[in-house]
């Protein structure tokens, strides 16, 4: 039987999605359901003066509003997960710290009923002086001790100034990003259900395993009495890797009004109070020899986050290492604005910083009168200089070479505005892709059943990338079973401990112990079968015995089998079961924290000592290599020389992230990516008011992204090469890295039709008829 | 979403009557107030369902005209072959307008009375004096990119969302509408109105009036007719600027010029102005830019939209292009 790990295979639940058989957060059928629905503050700083909530609680159906009046007392988060707002836990104090906070809940016996209830609550403000424009604030600025997950912020090289005064070709110029916001499908919901002191909630989150942490310390509930599910999720794009306030609101209602709560926050309130991607503003110098060596570069990033958290996002963490230069000086400065706190929102950092990074590229390219393809070839990164380490494996070049022939660079004009189709400005552009590769600790529980089928568990979540089904095949080649063999159960916190789905590490992190739980069970099937007198097999060494296609037989005696349902029924066994956890970093800090002793997790550590592909997976020293992937994109577009309105004609994206698992899932990943790009590139913007800093565009009429009709053909290729140290599948995460760079392209190929650098993005018509 | 009373009118008549109890809206398709009721910027106390009226047929009149239902299907009307035969413009307009879901429940009455799609209008957590008379304006100081730069006042710049409604004033439309006192006809150029000092009168229809047809009269000319939307995306999307344009061309000379903007202005906006710079005069492009700029010679550009007075002139003069251009 053929491995199914890189064929085509179909979405294992995308019969149940289509047909509306998936349950999400808010869908689950709870029995004495009450619906919250949240009340948020109109103002953008200040305190609550006065809450009459009279009128309300005298409107039919309404069973309470819980405000900082009257909610429970709620603890600091310590331990696992990430509360996005750690210094404003919801309904705490008076305080009012950006438009749109959570200010109150309405419950009721109808969702209706909670909708009206939350009008007629009247709210008195104190205001104060607010916070509320980057550049008019920039005095506050300060330089963060780190970003997202630790990442450095600020990066030093060699002599910067010395690199740059001295080189003969040079860049100079500030490129901006707006605030974006991630607009899954499915908002941000939460169920949550008391049994006496056992709390169950059903959220749409990217950890479920985040969320329990954050509800045990938060709310002080002890873990075994915490259950949380997350069975399917209608996207996240990073909105849902931390946890927001309404996953704590509708417990902390449960328990003030005693019946299992329901909320769901409106599309507006998505804008405020579930995360966005910061603005940034990017002063990016380049200096470059006549052959257009890089003999400096500076990214120097200006951001802004909330008074709430601290969040920052690297954006220049790639500069650091992206291209080979000897003097490099990545820094960031933050400022603190009265907005909602940005958050992870795909590739967070790569994906503004690979824009800003690259147009610089695109520029001096130019200015050298040199392909763009070129220049990045002329400073090619063998190596990681900054983290001093070979790459797991890098293919970049190949990417380069067949995204050209795929757009059809030779077409390309070095002139701008020099090519004409049909009364359009033909343009091309290209960027360099890349995103690191995570790998986390992560276990997994397999479960070999004596009627031939197959299970995993793993408390990671499927946040609509793709997960279930690329864990199916991994289980299903591990155990030698067809994949309609195999059920992959996922977004349960009683599952061992799985990756959160952030940062493109799922699939390198849970796919390793998948496969290593399900050998193991087939290691124990094996030596059930060897040691039995009555099987073919008996007396024969474990090495000897392969599987195939629901069979264990010996590897040079294809007569001499029998099936696994012969094994577990002579024996009279209902199933086997294996767990294995393996305890891999690809981070650079930081050791793996080894389980509580006599914790669950503890038990699965214990049997992975003798999990023979655990221990070889360990073996490997990650710490001796840098894992990134890396892609190019490329760009072909159309634009209106007299309208300014922009016509992508063809994107193509060639990427290089080990090991391709499924074809269809991947490429669907990486062009989810590229779309995402185009409406960073063309479209997506928050606008805040100017005068009191509340958003303005706050729903998908007034935020614009993609439409079908400005998506054009999208190329995806792969090198699919495996990653030889990642793991033993070889597999890189692929959930971020087509969303880096692709801005770039499509901005470079606008400057190449038209002659026109626009540097703020969006590119919209009122910037290129300007 | 305030709490309302639902009811079913029968016939015209009936529905009239219901028309008259306070705060009384009726509902067609639903694809605007539905959602303004969500976000309690309508509060209606009585919503009169239309949908069982016999309106919704397109009828060729005998004098070369065409008798729109004010139920009929945006979808509908679009597609039907006597509209895209003789006013292409119009189906045109309509297919720029929305999304194909959104055109087949949305009726022609029912985009006449559609409300503009100012962000601040959207927010009751903001100024408005269309939403709130007298509260003031939050676009005029703040993030006004989408909003008017003709017809606007000091108390409102929201721009007029329709891009049917853009066409109908090119074509001449009339409005009919029935009444507790039978019927009455209303020209398409006074049927919306400009903000001035009250914004949140933004028609000429009376509480108790219901729009039955819209007519629209022979011109053998329509043929000869464009429409043109230009936005921030392919589609699915409010014009930045929009232009209807009609030329009748007789021997080499412009004989009958007929203009409308969309997405520039606080109504449905006729030009006049450049009507009469085309109007005996030779279709060239230099004339097309001398109407453009008549056209927009009287625009008012705030903070983030000045760049639609240069954007609607260039739309115009593309419009006018290729509809000068058709044999």
């Amino acid at each position: 039987m053929n491995p199914t790990l890189g064929q085509p295979v179909d979405r294992v639940d995308g019969k149940l999605k289509v047909t509306g058989g998936a349950k999400y957060a808010a869908e689950f059928p709870v029995k004495n359901l009450a619906y919250g629905v949240s009340i948020v503050s109109t103002i953008t700083k200040g305190r609550i003066k006065n809450i009459d909530m009279r009128a309300a609680e005298k409107m039919p159906g309404v069973i309470g509003i819980m405000t900082y009046q009257n909610a429970m007392q709620l603890h600091f988060p310590s331990g696992g997960g990430k509360f996005a707002e750690n210094d404003l836990l919801p309904l705490q104090s008076d305080r009012v710290l950006y438009g749109g906070q959570h200010v109150a809940i309405a419950v009721a016996e109808t969702f209706e009923q909670a909708e009206h209830a939350a009008n007629l609550v009247k709210i008195e403000y104190e205001k104060q002086p607010e916070a509320i424009n980057l550049e008019k604030n920039i005095g506050t600025a300060y330089k963060p001790a780190s970003g997202l997950g630790g990442q450095e912020t600020q990066v030093k090289r060699g002599d910067f100034d010395a690199g740059f005064n001295s080189a003969p070709v040079k860049t100079d110029e500030t490129y901006t990003t707006p605030v974006y916001h991630h607009n899954a499908m499915e908002p941000h919901a939460t169920i949550a259900e008391w049994d006496g002191d056992k709390l169950t909630v059903y959220d749409s989150t990217q950890s479920v395993m985040g969320v329990k942490s954050l509800l045990t310390s938060i709310l002080g509930v002890p873990p075994e009495k915490v259950q949380v599910y997350a069975l399917y999720i209608g996207g996240g794009f990073g909105s849902k890797g931390f946890t927001w306030a309404n996953t704590l609101l509708a417990p902390m209602a449960a328990k003030q009004f005693n019946r299992p709560v329901k909320l769901v926050l409106a599309r507006q309130q998505m804008f405020s109070t579930a995360g966005r991607r910061t603005q940034t503003v990017q002063k990016i110098s380049l200096g470059a020899g006549q052959d257009g060596k890089l003999s400096a570069i500076k990214h120097a990033s200006t951001i802004e986050t909330s008074f709430v958290d601290e969040f920052v996002e690297p954006v220049g963490v790639a500069t650091s290492m992206i291209y080979s230069c000897p003097n490099v000086d990545v820094s960031h400065e933050i400022v603190r604005l009265n907005r909602g706190t940005p958050c992870p929102t795909r590739a967070p950092g790569e994906a503004p910083g690979t824009y800003g990074l690259e147009a610089a590229m695109d520029e001096l390219a130019y200015k050298l009168k040199m392909d763009p393809i070129q220049l990045r070839l002329v400073n090619y990164a063998e190596t990681d200089e900054h983290k001093k380490k070979p790459f797991s494996e890098k293919s970049l070049k190949e990417c380069y070479e067949r995204g050209a022939e795929a757009i059809g660079w030779t077409n390309r004009k070095a002139e701008p505005g020099t090519l004409k189709e049909n009364g359009y400005l033909v343009g091309y552009g290209m960027a360099t892709a890349t995103y690191p590769a995570n790998r986390s600790a992560s276990s997994a529980k397999a479960t070999l059943f004596a009627d031939g089928h197959a299970e995993i568990e793993c408390g990671t979540q499927d946040i609509g990338t793709g997960t279930y089904t690329v864990m199916t095949q991994v289980a299903a080649d591990a155990f030698a079973l067809p994949v309609d063999m195999v059920k992959v159960k996922l977004g349960d916190s009683s599952y061992p401990r799985g990756a959160q789905s952030g940062g493109s590490q799922v699939s390198a992190s849970v796919g390793p112990p998948i496969r290593a739980a399900a050998l193991g069970a087939i290691s124990k099937l094996i030596n059930l079968a060897i040691t039995d007198k009555a099987s073919p097999l008996y007396d024969r060494k474990e090495v000897e015995i392969i599987t195939e296609n629901g069979t264990v037989r010996l590897k040079n005696d294809s007569t001499k089998f029998e099936t696994y349902i012969q094994v577990l029924n002579r024996k009279g066994i209902d199933k086997l079961e294996a767990r294995a956890k393996t305890n891999v970093s690809t981070r650079q800090t930081g050791e793996p924290t080894p389980a509580m002793p006599g914790s669950p997790e503890a038990k699965v550590e214990e049997e992975s000592q003798t999990n023979a592909a655990v221990q070889e997976d360990e073996k490997t020293n990650r710490k001796d290599y840098a894992f990134h992937s890396f892609g190019a994109q490329f760009a072909k577009v159309l634009v209106d020389p007299e309208l300014g309105t922009v016509k992508i004609e063809k994107l193509a994206a060639v990427m290089d992230i080990g090991k391709v698992m499924n074809l269809k899932t991947a490429t669907n990943q990486i062009m989810g990516g590229m779309i995402f790009g185009i409406g960073m590139a063309l479209m997506e913007n928050t606008q805040y008011d100017p005068n009191n800093g509340r958003v303005v565009t706050r729903d998908l009429a007034q935020y614009l992204v993609p439409v079908h009709a400005d998506i054009p053909e999208l190329e995806v290729q792969f090198i699919d090469k495996p990653d030889p140290y990642i793991s033993p599948i070889g597999a890189r995460g692929i959930g971020e890295i087509g969303i880096t760079g692709i801005t770039a392209a499509i901005a470079n190929a606008i400057y190449n039709a038209t002659g026109k650098r626009v540097r703020d993005l969006p590119i919209t018509p009122d910037k290129l008829i300007a | 979403m305030e709490p309302f009373k639902f009811l079913k009118a029968q016939n015209n008549e009936a529905a009239i009557a219901a028309a008259r109890s306070h705060g009384a809206k009726y509902i067609a398709g639903g694809t605007n107030l539905v959602d303004l009721m969500k976000l309690n910027i309508e509060t209606p106390e009585h919503v009169i369902d239309i949908n069982k009226l016999p309106l919704d047929k397109i009828e060729e009149l005998p004098n070369g005209g065409v008798r729109i239902g004010a139920l009929v299907k945006n979808s509908n009307l679009a597609y039907h072959p006597a509209i895209v035969k003789k006013y292409r413009v119009l189906s045109e307009a309509l297919l720029a307008g929305a999304s194909p879901q959104l055109r087949n429940m949305a009726s022609v009455g029912g985009n006449l009375m559609q409300r503009t799609r100012c962000p601040y209008f959207y927010n009751t957590d903001f100024d408005c004096n269309k939403r709130n008379p007298g509260s003031g304006c939050a676009a005029i100081q703040g993030f006004n990119r989408s909003n008017a730069v003709l017809g606007t006042s000091d108390k409102c710049i929201a721009t007029h969302p329709s891009d049917m409604c853009v066409a109908l004033a090119a074509l001449d439309a009339t409005i009919r509408v029935q009444g507790p006192g039978g019927m009455r006809t209303i020209p398409f150029a006074d049927f919306h109105l400009l903000p001035g000092q009250t914004p949140h009168l933004e028609h000429a229809l009376r509480v108790d009036e219901l729009i039955t047809y819209v007519d629209i009269p022979a011109m053998p000319y329509a043929s000869r007719s464009y429409y043109l939307k230009v936005r921030d995306r392919q589609s699915y999307e409010f014009a930045l600027a929009s232009a209807a344009v009609i030329l009748n061309i007789v021997n080499g000379r412009i004989q009958n010029a007929h203009i409308a903007l969309g997405g520039v202005a606080t109504k449905p906006w006729r030009s006049g102005l450049a009507e009469k710079v085309l109007t005996g005069a030779v279709p060239s492009e230099q004339n097309y830019r001398t109407a453009a700029e008549a056209a927009m010679s009287q625009a008012k550009g705030y903070k983030d939209n000045a760049f639609k007075i240069e954007l609607a002139k260039r739309t115009l003069v593309r419009a006018l292009t290729i509809t000068g251009g058709m044999s």
